[in-house]
């Protein structure tokens, strides 16, 4: 019987890929390690690898298809002198572009998650009924995903002023270890997209520098789990130096990178440094979630004369939003957003948690409970006035956040509750957040320590004081 | 550059050997304009010592007395727009860069006349307008911060070099050797001084490493590097030129300068480390400013009123500083909120 070639997982976050282009012919004969095919991932293209020793009886999917799902089947491999039984030559018919729904693989015996959901758009939702929208009516819009939308506002930037430039780990002749960086050293050359050795503590401190001096820095931290080592310079070197310096040494620096947890990569590589960062004064915190959001408030993280720490999120690289189609588009840092209406309860989050919320949000309102939704966006300074006037509607506060709830963003949100809307509070705030542990990397495991979306309904529930 | 050699650290109790016949004498000028710095150093230090003890300095205070040579000689090689950045230990550099003495001690006893407002204090100053960026307070933090500003330089292409000054405790840190793979990587205009003063707070060179010739610390970085006697002024320069017209051309180097220093670590180092001989055998024979001193009388090239002349100039200088620091007001409580964030 033919065996099946399946569509790989080629990183921890990949649910889908492209084809480039197939290396072999229909017919031709394959050994182990042989490259069989290039594959385009959401991070890189790959080089794919024969396992077995046989034939390349049929092509499933032809070069070019995009978006085939993980452990679709690609080809068929064929032992000497074996011919494709017609049932198989069926199934391959149905098989070649997306979504596959056949793709149940026989030989796959890991679990897949299934595809992220369709995202919401944002601008379906209500602005605060006080302020200008923030898009004005009738602007072009085009769907792009937040890592297209990080690269954008970079090289918008980039064209603007030639003092900024970008530095990091593989952000050049790699494109970017999750592609963020793709084509900018194409068009900014070697001089203003810089690749550094794997160094954090003395890229940052030089980066740092370069700010003193005048340059505007944008450095990717791979993931900001590595920014650790050079959290001295952050805090020490770029947060405080205006302060110390009597208002003289200004350090317009932007620190950027994935954070938070990925998927399956474990405790060291998977945290959430918001509430870390959002606890120093002199910087600047933001942790958008949607592509329009990413792109508008990095513009603005360029343009601001402070150190800024832009918390990304691997997960969401790959969503897709409807981003406005024009070069001059700044958001407003320190503002809140309220992406759904509701009068029940408030549930705040931000970056991918943003997601999980709106999610609750969709199946408490089939039960009768209308959550307003806020994504807080930036968490320093904190929109304090945006989430005081919706508690002081619905009389309850849930936050969600993906990292530890000891001193977290919820604890921030309750004091907050406490200080400034006490008296409209008709239940005690609650917080759903990562289980206090260091991330384990079993499936069950993670999800268990992750926020979701059952959390959040039984969360909202309680304050609700519904069963 | 970067062989091995005899060090030219001074030999303790070995008698003073300034502007041996191997050193070229620069111009009266420029020799006279490091007596007065050294000295404007020394006296300034020696009152900053005397308001700490009176209680109108407080926290840390690190005083530069007996590595005056070391600042001076390094500034004065620079050109106008070069960058200087150091760590604690900072007040001499910021005096040799030509910062108001009146406002740097105005900083140290927390008054809002001070270069930064008093919110600094003594290790946290800077003044863009003299190319000075500070003043840091962590160790071997400067060495990354200056290669950056070095890197800012060459971005801008201005010809412009920073000279980055740390001890040798913070040699050991493991950020300098980061900076100096970019450094020399990225050839950045970076002129790397290693002010070894032979303790790191109480633990002596030979206690903290195995390799104790810091001047060949770039070697597996192919920076070179060199040596010098840093409580000679006229050596320290003379090296300097070279250094800085190396750094210029062709990227970073090494100036490892011999220094000591007399005072504690800070003001509250009990100096149990060392034996009080050893500080008196420094004084005795390698003082910086009595070896100039003596060069410029020895040598004719002036007479002792003119350089009692200096003296009392100094001695003004510095008391009009100290007065003005102390009759200066403390910040107004509002300025603890100020200068947290540029207003955009």
């Amino acid at each position: 019987m033919a065996t099946p070639i399946l569509m790989p997982a080629l990183s921890p976050t990949m649910t889908e890929g492209t084809i480039v282009r197939w290396l072999k012919r229909e017919g031709e004969r394959i050994r182990p390690g042989e490259v069989i095919a290039e594959i385009e991932t959401d991070k890189a293209t790959m080089e794919l690898e024969a396992v077995d020793e046989g034939v390349l009886g049929k092509i499933l999917v032809p070069a070019g298809t995009e978006h085939v799902a993980v452990n679709t089947p690609i080809a068929l491999l064929l032992e000497d002198g074996e011919e494709i039984a017609p049932a198989e030559r069926q199934a391959a018919a149905t098989v070649g572009g997306s979504p596959v729904a056949a793709a149940a693989a026989p030989t796959a015996s890991a679990a897949i998650e299934p595809a992220a959901p369709a995202v919401v758009a944002p601008h379906a939702r209500a602005e605060a009924e006080d302020e200008e929208p923030e898009i004005p009516p009738g602007t072009e819009m085009v769907r792009m995903t937040v890592r297209e939308a990080l690269r954008d506002a970079m090289a918008e930037e980039m064209r603007r002023d030639p003092t900024v430039f970008l530095m990091g780990e593989e952000v050049g002749h790699y494109q970017g270890a999750y592609k963020v960086s793709q084509g900018l050293l194409e068009e900014f050359g070697e001089k203003r997209v810089i690749d550094t050795p794997i160094t954090e503590y003395g890229f940052t401190g030089l980066a740092v520098g370069a700010a003193f001096g005048g340059l505007r820095p944008i450095l990717e931290f791979m993931t900001w789990n590595f920014a650790m080592q050079a959290i001295d310079h952050i805090v020490n070197s770029a947060a405080k130096t205006l302060y110390m310096s009597g208002g003289q040494l200004a350090c317009p620096i932007v620190f950027r990178g994935p954070n938070g947890a990925a998927a399956r990569v474990a405790a060291q590589h998977s945290q959430d440094f918001s509430s870390w960062y959002a606890h120093c004064p002199g910087l600047k915190v933001i942790a958008p979630w949607s592509a329009a959001d990413a792109k508008g408030l990095l513009k603005a993280a360029i343009r601001d004369p402070n150190p800024v720490i832009f918390l990304e999120n691997e997960i969401l690289y790959g969503h897709s939003f409807d981003v406005p189609k024009t070069d001059d588009f700044v958001l407003p840092i320190g503002r809140a957003k309220v992406v759904r209406r509701g009068r029940h309860v408030t549930v705040t989050a931000f970056s991918r948690m943003v997601e999980i919320a709106l999610a609750a949000a969709e199946t408490l309102a089939r039960e009768g409970i209308e959550a307003e939704v806020i994504d807080l966006r930036t968490l320093r300074p904190l929109d304090r006035a945006t989430v005081v006037r919706s508690i002081q509607k619905t009389n309850r506060l849930v936050s969600v956040e993906e990292g530890w709830p000891v001193c977290g963003i919820g604890a921030e949100l309750a004091a907050i509750a406490m200080e400034e809307a006490f008296d409209w509070l008709d239940a005690p705030v609650v917080r759903v957040t990562g289980k206090d542990v260091p991330m384990p990397y079993a499936a069950n495991l993670e999800r268990m320590a992750l926020p979701q979306v059952e959390d959040v309904v039984a969360a909202v529930k309680a304050v609700c004081y519904r069963r | 550059m970067t062989a091995a050699r005899k060090s030219r650290r001074p030999e303790a109790g070995s008698a003073a050997t300034v502007a041996t016949s191997e050193e070229k004498l620069p111009p009266l000028d420029k020799l006279l304009a490091f007596y007065r710095d050294m000295l404007l150093i020394r006296r300034f230090e020696e009152k900053a010592g005397q308001l700490y003890g009176m209680g109108l300095i407080g926290g840390f205070c690190h005083l530069y007395i007996g590595q005056e040579a070391v600042a001076t000689g390094i500034v004065h090689a620079l050109a106008e727009g070069d960058s200087i950045i150091t760590s604690y230990r900072d007040h001499g550099h910021m005096l040799v860069c030509g910062m108001d003495p009146r406002r740097v001690m105005a900083e140290l006893t927390g008054r809002v006349t001070g270069y930064s407002k008093g919110k600094g204090g003594s290790m946290h100053m800077f003044a863009r307008e003299r190319g000075f960026y500070g003043g840091h307070g962590i160790v071997g933090a400067p060495v990354p911060l200056g290669t950056g500003l070095a890197f800012a330089h060459k971005y801008r292409g201005d010809g412009h070099i920073c000279a980055t000054f740390f001890g040798e405790g913070a040699a050991n840190q493991g950020q300098v050797y980061e900076a100096f793979n970019m450094a020399a990587l990225w050839k950045l205009p970076v002129l790397y001084v290693i002010e070894n003063n032979r303790y790191a707070m109480g633990t002596p060179l030979t206690r903290a490493t195995a390799s104790t010739e810091l001047y060949r610390r770039g070697e597996a970085f192919a920076i070179p590097g060199d040596q010098v006697d840093g409580m000679n002024v006229i050596a320290v320069y003379n090296r300097a030129v070279e250094a800085v017209a190396h750094v210029r051309d062709h990227g970073p180097f090494i100036l490892e300068a011999l220094t000591y220093r007399y005072r504690g670590h800070s003001m509250s180092d009990p100096a149990k480390y060392r034996t009080r001989e050893e500080v008196e055998q420094y004084r005795k024979y390698h003082d910086p400013i009595e070896q100039l001193r003596r060069l410029l009388l020895e040598k004719n090239l002036v007479d002792e009123g003119r350089l009692r002349d200096i003296d009392r100039e100094i001695r003004d200088i510095v008391n009009e500083a100290a007065r003005f620091a102390q009759d200066s007001p403390e910040p107004e409580p509002d300025e603890l909120w100020t200068d947290v964030y540029v207003e955009a």
